[in-house]
Formats: C-alpha cells, structure tokens, sequence
C-alpha cells in the first residue's frame, strides 16, 4: 500500500501503460473506459504498485482480446495473472428472451398446469390424512394429547381477545346499521332480530373462522414449512415418526374442536355488543332483549352456526397444513405459501358458507 | 503483541443468561497470518468470531479490527470494516431466494454499485471457479447444493470483494479430502497473491499443520495458547495434548513431516 491509492492509465501508440493502484475499487468507472480503447499489443504493469484478482482479471481480459503482451509485472503480479488465468471459463450462455406472446402463453400453461397438481396434491393430502385419523382410532394410544392441548391453546384460547373483540364491534355496527333502516318503519324493535339471527346463523362464526385462517391458518403453514425447509419433517419420516399424526393432526383435531367453541363465544360477543347498542342507543333495556331474543331465534339457527363452525375449522387445518408441506426450497416460498394458506382457506369458507347458506333453507331450517 | 495487528482482543467477556461462555480472552491477530482456532465443541469458537465482526455484543472487553472498535460499534460505521472483510458462516448463510452467482454479486453490487454487468458476470464467475466448483452451480440455488458446495459457494461470496482480512468458521468440515486440500491451497494462494489475513476455526488436523502459522487453543472459557502447531503439541495440558497426540493427531503430524521431507 505505498504510494498513491490512485490509478490511471496512459496510451502510446499501441501500449497501455498502467499506474498506480488497480483494484476492485478503482474499476467502477474503469471497465467503460477500457471497453472503448483502440486495440493494444502491450501492457506495461512497470509502475502499478498493487493490483487485486479483479485488476488482474482486467488485465487478463484485455490481453487476451486483445493478443496483447503483458510485461513489467513483478513476481507477485506475475503469480496473480497466472493464477486469474487458470479461472477463465466460457461464461454459460444467456437464456433466451421468449417473445411476449409465447412468455404469456407459457405462463398460463404453467400456471394451469400447477393448479391441477396443487389439486391433485390436495386430495393426496386429505386421503393420507384420512388414513392417519383410521389408524389413530386403530391405536388410540397413537394420538398426541399433548400436541392436541397445546394446539387448542394457540388456536383457541391464545385468539379470544382478539375474537371477542372483533364481535363485539361488528355486533355493534350490525345493530346500529339495523337500527337507522328500521326506524324509517318504527321498527327499531326488530333490530333485536337482526343482531340475533345474523350472529347465529352467520357471522359468529364466519368472522372467527377468517380471523381463525388469518391466525392459525398462516401459522400452521408456516410453521411446516419451516420444518420443511430445514429438513425436519424428511427426519421425522426416518426416525419413523408420522408428520401426518404428529404434525397434522393435532392441528386438525384442535382446530374442529375450537373453532365451535370459538364461534358460539364470538356470536354471544356479538350480540352483548348488539344489546349494548340497543340499551344505549334505541333505550331498550337488557331483559327486553333478552326475552325479545329467546322469542325470536329458533334453535335451528343456533344448529346451523354449530354445524358449520368444526367444517370451517377442518378446512383451514388442512389448507394450511397443505400449503407447509408445499413449501420447497427458500424462505420466499414460505412466504408465498403462507399467504396462499390464508387466500385459499377465507376463500374456501366464504364459498361454503355460501353453499350452506342455500342449504339450510332448502331444508327449511330458515 | 504490537499497535499494528488486525484483530485486538482484550478482556473480552460473552454471556448468553447465567452461561458464561468466554473470560477473559486475549488475542491478537498478526497482519498477514492465517490464525487457526480450536477448541471443543461448544466452548465458544463461533461466538467468538461473531464477537469480532460485530454480530454479537460482548458483555466486557474491547475488540478492535483493523484498528475500528467493534464493541458498541454504531452499525452505520460498521461498513467502513465490513468491505474489508470476507465472512464463511458455519452454515454458509447462502441467500436463499438468489442462486449461486447472484450471491457472489450482492457484496459486489451493494459497495460497488457502477461496476458493468459484463464484468460483475465474470467476477462472479471467475470466484466460484477458484472454490473449485463447477460451472453449472452459478445457476443454481442453495436448496440444490451439497453441504460442501454450499461451503465452497459461501467462501467464493466470501472472496468476492477481495477482502484484507478473511473469516472461516470451519471452511472444510464437510469436505472430502480433495476438496479440503483444494480449500487449504487457495487460502494459501490467496495469502501468496493478496497478503490477506485469515482467521480460521477449524477441527482438521491437516490444515492446522499445513496452512496455519498459528494456532490459538480456546479452552476454560479463555485462549489458553497461541503459537505454531509444533510448539502446542508440546504444552502440558490435558486437553491439548488429547488434541494433537490422539490417533488423528499423530496422523496428521505423520502426513505433515512425511510432506516436508518429500518436498
Ligand atoms: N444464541 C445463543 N443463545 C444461547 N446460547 C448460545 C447461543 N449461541 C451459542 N450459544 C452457546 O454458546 C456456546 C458456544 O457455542 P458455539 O460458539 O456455537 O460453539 P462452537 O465452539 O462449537 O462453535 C454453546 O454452549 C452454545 O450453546
Ligand atoms: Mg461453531
């Protein structure tokens, strides 16, 4: 590191004479500059004090299109040249660039492609699990009770405050919402209806299976996928231990068992947050909803909430399960999984509940 | 022990809750030197070395790299250091999302951001060839390597800004024994060509003997010992001596001789 930290470069007729200080750090503005010189036949490193492997990278480069000679380099110089030659290898060729329409065409394809496998994959998931849940009643003494306990914990008991909360509030909105259109007819009264039959027959449980999706949905993705990518799970499978009933079903298990209990909390949070709007807003006191509320909702609609909630509970499980076990490779995968865990299971509830919707009146239970 | 070394350690104390992991440790890293460092497993090598580039806050003790103080080390500043150094994590610590040749280019494009695309390719290209990998890695990704090419492919990402001052957590565990002396000859190489400096953690008995000046022993929660392989083997302690003179040992100091006389 003696003299100048600088470098700079003259040109004789067909010699490059180089001085100074060539290194990684002098070859940002450098490499344009030589790109454009008129060729060359000698390259003088006499007065270059120091030179790294990507200076002697340059210099090689430069002499070898150009069929220059390279003189005055000192032993040490000499060694790195010969060193930096001995890493040339041909660069592998770029990828071709596909034309617009081809790439588009070729991303739909793939796209199609992928989703038939995700499903194929799916019902795979669901039939190995089917088998894992025969086996454990086989050999009940197969079954994790303490990874089941500790599931119903994160997934239940951890999301009450959260759930509460979010119910009361849209218990609140529904009756407020109600009761400025039903005043219009002097019907504020029936606002009890409407938070009533809606908490139980709907939204209870729907929002607290979106939350549910959102919390352990993505957790449960995430969590397997992680394990994935470290290479867990292959070692459970050689230890012999199942991931389908160590992992995925205590998850299972506990998300059918909580989400009921969770959706009948959230609808009761929901119609405190109804009632309260009620008292305090339309004057009606709390026993008057409450006999109003009994003489109204029909224990079919409760039925209906209670049947729904443990389906809802099984399909984030194993949405979520799924997509873990989807996840290959890198930590943007798991990312990408564990938001698809999330899409997919709100997507999936909001379609079902769709379909029990029409159901349930079919059958008369309106 | 003098002003111009690389790495000062004094006094340097780590602790993770009421495990003390080192006391007091004194070491100095001499410019030019390829230190290696040994010691049990779990007695601190690795916590050591993220001491020194700043990735774990000791509880005492003053560490200097390159003369900057590393203890308390505003993070903005830490880049005046870290472009001068070359990292190998134990588990290489590849960027996932990016392939081989992407990782090579990200210390090259975060502190020299102009350099062309054309030369930043063959900058990449040619380090992964002096860690001896293929050609066709550049294009793949960490989740498709082996345990040693990953290695390889964090010590090329290592390389990649011609760094003074070089760290390998266990640059050849893992390795089979070609690779391995492929590994110990370009670090010998690169000291030839670059006058660099490396501070090494490693188990092989080889390498200590074949390409480390010195050897730093790290036992008792302190550097018991610095010196060169030779002299180690001839200290009394108990550990020491159950290091370099277990069946391995001996081996390793066999091969070394029988390569001196040869040459
Ligand atoms: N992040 C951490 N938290 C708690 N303990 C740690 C942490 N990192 C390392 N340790 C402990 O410090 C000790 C030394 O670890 P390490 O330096 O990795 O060992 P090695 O010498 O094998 O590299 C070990 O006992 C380990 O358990
Ligand atoms: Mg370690």
């Amino acid at each position: 590191m003696t003299g100048s930290d600088d470098f700079s470069f003259d040109i004789e007729g067909d010699q490059l004479a180089l001085q100074g200080v060539l290194t990684l750090a002098h070859l940002d503005s450098l490499s344009n500059k030589l790109n454009t010189l008129p060729s060359i036949k000698v390259i003088d490193l006499s007065n270059l004090h120091r030179m790294d492997t990507a200076g002697a990278w340059v210099v090689h480069k430069l002499a070898q299109e150009n069929n220059a000679e390279v003189k005055g380099a000192d032993a040490g110089m000499a060694h790195i040249l010969e060193r930096i030659s001995q890493y040339d290898r041909p660069l592998p060729p770029e990828p071709k660039a596909l034309s617009p329409l081809i790439y588009v065409l070729t991303g739909v394809g793939k796209n199609a492609v992928h989703v038939w496998y995700t499903a194929l994959g799916l019902i795979n998931f669901f039939g190995a699990l089917l088998i894992s849940i025969w086996h454990t009643i086989c050999h009940p003494s197969r079954l994790r009770t303490t990874a089941i306990i500790c599931q119903m914990e994160s997934v239940g008991v951890n999301a009450l405050a959260i759930v509460g909360l979010m119910s009361v509030l849209v218990g609140v909105v529904i009756a407020q919402q109600g009761a400025v259109q039903l005043r219009q007819f002097g019907a504020e009264i029936y606002s009890i209806n409407l938070v009533g039959r809606i908490s139980f027959r709907e939204l209870g449980v729907l929002m607290t299976a979106i939350m549910v999706a959102g919390r352990s949905g993505s957790a449960f993705a995430a969590q397997i996928g992680s394990m994935n990518l470290a290479e867990e799970i292959d070692a459970m499978r050689i230890i012999g231990v199942s991931p389908m009933e160590s992992l995925v079903l205590p998850r299972f298990i506990a998300s059918i068992l909580m989400m009921p209990l969770l959706g009948f909390y959230a609808t009761i949070a929901a119609i405190v947050g109804g009632g309260l709007l009620c008292w305090s807003v339309l004057d009606i006191p709390p026993t008057t909803f409450i006999t109003r509320l009994r003489e109204v909702i029909p224990y079919t609609d409760v039925a209906v909430g209670l049947i729904k909630a443990p389906i809802f509970g099984a399909l984030i499980a194993v949405a979520g399960c799924f997509q873990g076990t989807q996840v290959k490779g890198n930590a943007e995968q798991l990312g990408y999984c564990t938001t698809k865990a999330v899409v997919h299971s709100i997507f999936l509830v909001i379609v079902l509940d769709a379909f029990f919707a029409v159901f349930f009146s079919e059958i008369g239970w309106v | 022990m003098s002003d111009s070394d690389i790495i000062q350690i004094e006094g340097l104390k780590n602790s993770f809750g009421s495990q003390i992991v080192h006391d007091g440790v004194d070491l100095n890293v001499r410019k030019g030197e390829i230190l290696g460092l040994v010691g049990g497993s779990g007695t601190g090598k690795s916590v050591l070395m993220r001491s020194i580039i700043g990735l774990q806050q000791p509880t005492a003790g003053s560490i200097k790299v390159l003369g900057h103080e590393m203890v308390g080390k505003d993070p903005l500043n830490m880049r005046m250091v870290s472009r001068h150094w070359g990292v190998l994590f134990q588990e290489s610590a590849l960027f996932s999302t990016l392939n081989i040749t992407e990782n090579v280019k990200v210390p090259l494009r975060e502190y020299y951001p102009d350099l062309d695309e054309t030369l930043l390719e063959q900058i990449a290209s040619y380090k992964i060839a002096m860690t001896d990998l293929p050609e066709d890695v550049g294009v793949k990704f960490n989740s498709e390597l082996s345990g040693g090419m990953r290695k390889r492919a964090g010590l090329a990402r290592a390389l990649a800004l011609d760094p003074d001052l070089l760290f390998l957590d266990e640059p050849t565990s893992g390795l089979d024994p070609v690779s391995a002396d492929a590994i110990d000859a370009l670090i010998l190489g690169l000291r030839k060509m670059l006058g660099l400096t490396v501070f090494m953690i490693t188990h092989d008995l080889d390498s200590l003997y074949n390409i480390c000046d010195r050897v730093a022993v790290l036992a008792d929660r302190k550097v018991l010992a610095v010196d060169s392989v030779e002299n180690l083997t001839k200290l009394d302690h108990p550990w020491i001596k159950r290091y370099f003179n277990g069946p391995r040992g001996r081996a390793a100091a066999e091969s070394f001789e029988a390569r001196k006389t040869g040459a």
